[in-house]
């Protein structure tokens, strides 16, 4: 047993260290509840019946491109993970289980995909995609994003295929099996959790991400929602109700992914599989 | 017909040969068990037969049909593994099902299979439990049923036993044997205890170093060892070997000068070095046997119904007997070991057998 001080100094310094990280969310989400005087009046104060204002989520609701903003951030987000959970995992798989001549070298080579930062190549980027007819749309950022993260995934998922035990894989071939149905219904589902990291890895920073659609799309309604809240931010005047209003409700569709893949990430899948 | 043929089989991983020339028939329906050290080569050659490791030249065929480069599944075979492989994100029916349901086989007939197993190995109450929440033995089981299910020629098991504790795994090798009655099926099982071996096969291969180094039923391998390796594989405790001379007359001098005769074959010339095998059983204490050792009893290893007295001689060598019931002798005493010559075994300096 714990000595419970030290049980209440560790609490103490988690939940301080949770409060800290949560005001700035709680700030944004109470200010996005009051009207605009209140705001600035007192801006630590809860709502009271007297400053509680829905104007911020009327215009932003009200505004029929936001709507649609959302839902090219959603579209990215979730290709940008299905792609890259899909490639990585069989570049992973291909590079742990197979022995091929290039083997090693294309692992060096994805492993410098990590170091390097893909807004290193913007420039390029940019020239590439005019040249493909694919600028101001979502494909554009999906390709992106894909190729952005494929390498950190394709290192974490190797690692898990790599704990799979052989003989797993072997049993599936006496049954059977050909590769890809062992991939798909022996690998796939053992690493569910691995897959579960990734995609929470992957998901927040394309979510945020304000640089690629600022290149690629940043007209013609294929904005995505971080880029579209920027319309609310004036030179002179910022309508800080709807910026507020559109920031607390952008938390939401990322908070239910999240919760999706976090029940994956608890759960210890390969046990029982082998003594 | 489900014969295995072996012949001229070779493989190596790189400059390091790990079978060389390997020569093996299984007959229909019969049990052979490949054992040998580790490291011999017992157990890529199973995987060799299963289609599971390419092998570099040679021969096989399953049931007359040449399998070498068909991939495992269109073998016919089934393996179990020594870590059972158990799929774990399926329950324990999905587990037998997973391979038929593959092979496009109707749902009845699934069905009917996985029941049938299920029957027989006892797992009806768990099939719709996790590999994860079954004892050693249990998951043991599922392995075996998966096997079953897909009605193999060839069934082969790799060191099945050797995760489950000491009583369960006689359980399990009682169960084992009454499974290959039961199906008359065609086994190779590869274990490195030799207590499995002799219980199980209707033939044993001993493997060493990548060779065959006999084949044969298990009470032949037993009373006619070929060669030195198997004479010292075969049997617990192992046998008893000392170096000795042949002088004039077909006569054997051991190293203390005592003298035997036994008869050996033209081949042996005077002056050659030989080594005589005896196993503990046949030598008793202080019994009537016409040759006798003398030493001083290191350890007594009391067993209840006997025991085996480890006898250090004056050479220095170690030998073991087996004394019945409890001998009134205890460590440190000198004791007179006899045996006779009928039960001896004469190897050549190459380590072959003479006699």
């Amino acid at each position: 047993m714990r000595k419970p001080a030290s049980a209440i100094a560790v609490h103490g310094i988690l939940i301080l260290y949770t409060a800290l990280a949560l005001f700035p969310i709680l700030l944004v989400i109470m200010n996005s509840f009051k009207a605009r005087k209140a705001i600035f009046g007192a801006p630590l104060a809860f709502p009271t019946p007297s400053t509680f204002s829905l104007i911020g989520y009327d215009k932003v609701f009200g505004d029929s491109s936001i709507v649609s903003y959302y839902i090219n951030s959603i579209t990215v987000t979730g290709g940008t993970i299905f792609f890259t959970l899909l490639f990585g995992a069989m570049a992973a798989w291909a590079l742990t289980e197979y022995k091929f001549r290039w083997n090693t070298t294309l692992a060096l080579f994805l492993a410098v995909g990590i170091m390097v930062p893909i807004r290193l190549g913007s420039v390029a980027i940019i020239q590439l995609i005019v040249e493909m007819n694919l600028i101001n749309t979502l494909t554009a950022l999906i390709l992106v994003y894909t190729a952005q993260n494929l390498p950190l995934s394709i290192f974490i998922l190797s690692e898990f295929i790599a704990q799979i035990p052989k003989d797993l894989r072997e049993a599936g071939r006496c049954d059977g099996l050909s590769e890809y149905n062992i991939f798909f219904y022996i690998v796939l589902p053992l690493i569910k959790p691995a897959m579960a990291t990734v995609a929470v890895f992957t998901m927040i920073p394309v979510w945020n991400d304000l640089w690629f659609p600022l290149l690629l799309a940043p007209t013609g309604g294929k904005q995505t929602i971080t880029l579209g809240i920027q319309q609310f931010l004036g030179q002179y005047i910022t309508d800080w109700n709807a910026v507020l209003s559109a920031l607390s409700t952008a938390i939401i569709p990322v908070l239910i992914l999240y919760v999706i893949f976090s029940r994956q990430l608890i759960r210890g899948l390969t046990s029982g599989a082998v003594k | 017909m489900s014969e295995v043929k072996i012949e001229k089989l070779c493989k190596s991983y790189g400059p390091v040969e790990v079978l060389k020339d390997i020569d093996l028939t299984v007959e229909d329906g019969s049990f052979v068990v490949l054992v040998g050290p580790s490291g011999c080569g017992k157990s890529t050659l199973l995987r060799s037969i299963a289609g599971l490791e390419p092998v570099n030249s040679g021969n096989m065929t399953i049931g007359g049909r040449q399998v070498n480069d068909l991939p495992p599944a269109q073998r016919e075979i089934a393996m179990v593994f020594q870590s059972y492989a158990l799929y774990p994100h399926m329950d324990v029916y999905n587990n037998m099902a997973f391979g038929l349901k593959f092979a496009k086989t109707p749902k009845a007939e699934i069905d009917a299979r996985v029941n049938e197993a299920a029957r027989i190995l006892q797992l009806e109450p768990l099939l719709k439990r996790r590999p994860r929440e079954l004892s050693g033995g249990q998951r043991q089981r599922v392995a075996i049923g998966r096997a079953i299910v897909r009605k193999p020629q060839v069934f082969l098991f790799d060191e099945p036993l050797s995760n489950l504790d000491a009583a369960l795994r006689i359980n399990t090798r009682v169960e084992i044997a009454k499974l290959h009655k039961m199906l008359t099926a065609t086994i190779v099982y590869v274990t490195h205890d030799q207590v499995e071996a002799m219980t199980l096969a209707d033939k044993i291969v001993v493997m060493n170093k990548g060779r065959v180094e006999q084949a044969g039923k298990p009470l032949d391998l037993y009373y006619k060892p070929s060669n030195l390796f198997v004479a010292g594989f075969i049997g617990s405790p192992a046998m008893n070997f000392l170096p000795a001379q042949v002088k004039k007359g077909g006569i054997l001098a051991l190293q203390d000068g005592q003298e035997l005769k036994a008869a050996l074959p033209s081949s042996c010339k005077t002056g050659d070095t030989v080594t005589l095998g005896f196993r503990p059983e046949h030598m008793s204490l202080g019994g009537t046997g016409k040759f006798a050792l003398t030493g001083i009893i290191e350890i007594i290893e009391r067993l209840g119904e006997s025991g085996f007295a480890h006898v250090r001689l004056p050479s220095g060598q170690t030998v073991v007997a087996e004394v019945r019931g409890d001998p009134r002798t205890s460590s440190g005493q000198s004791a007179r070991l006899t045996f006779d010559a009928d039960n001896l075994h004469i190897f050549n300096a190459e380590g072959q057998r003479l006699n």
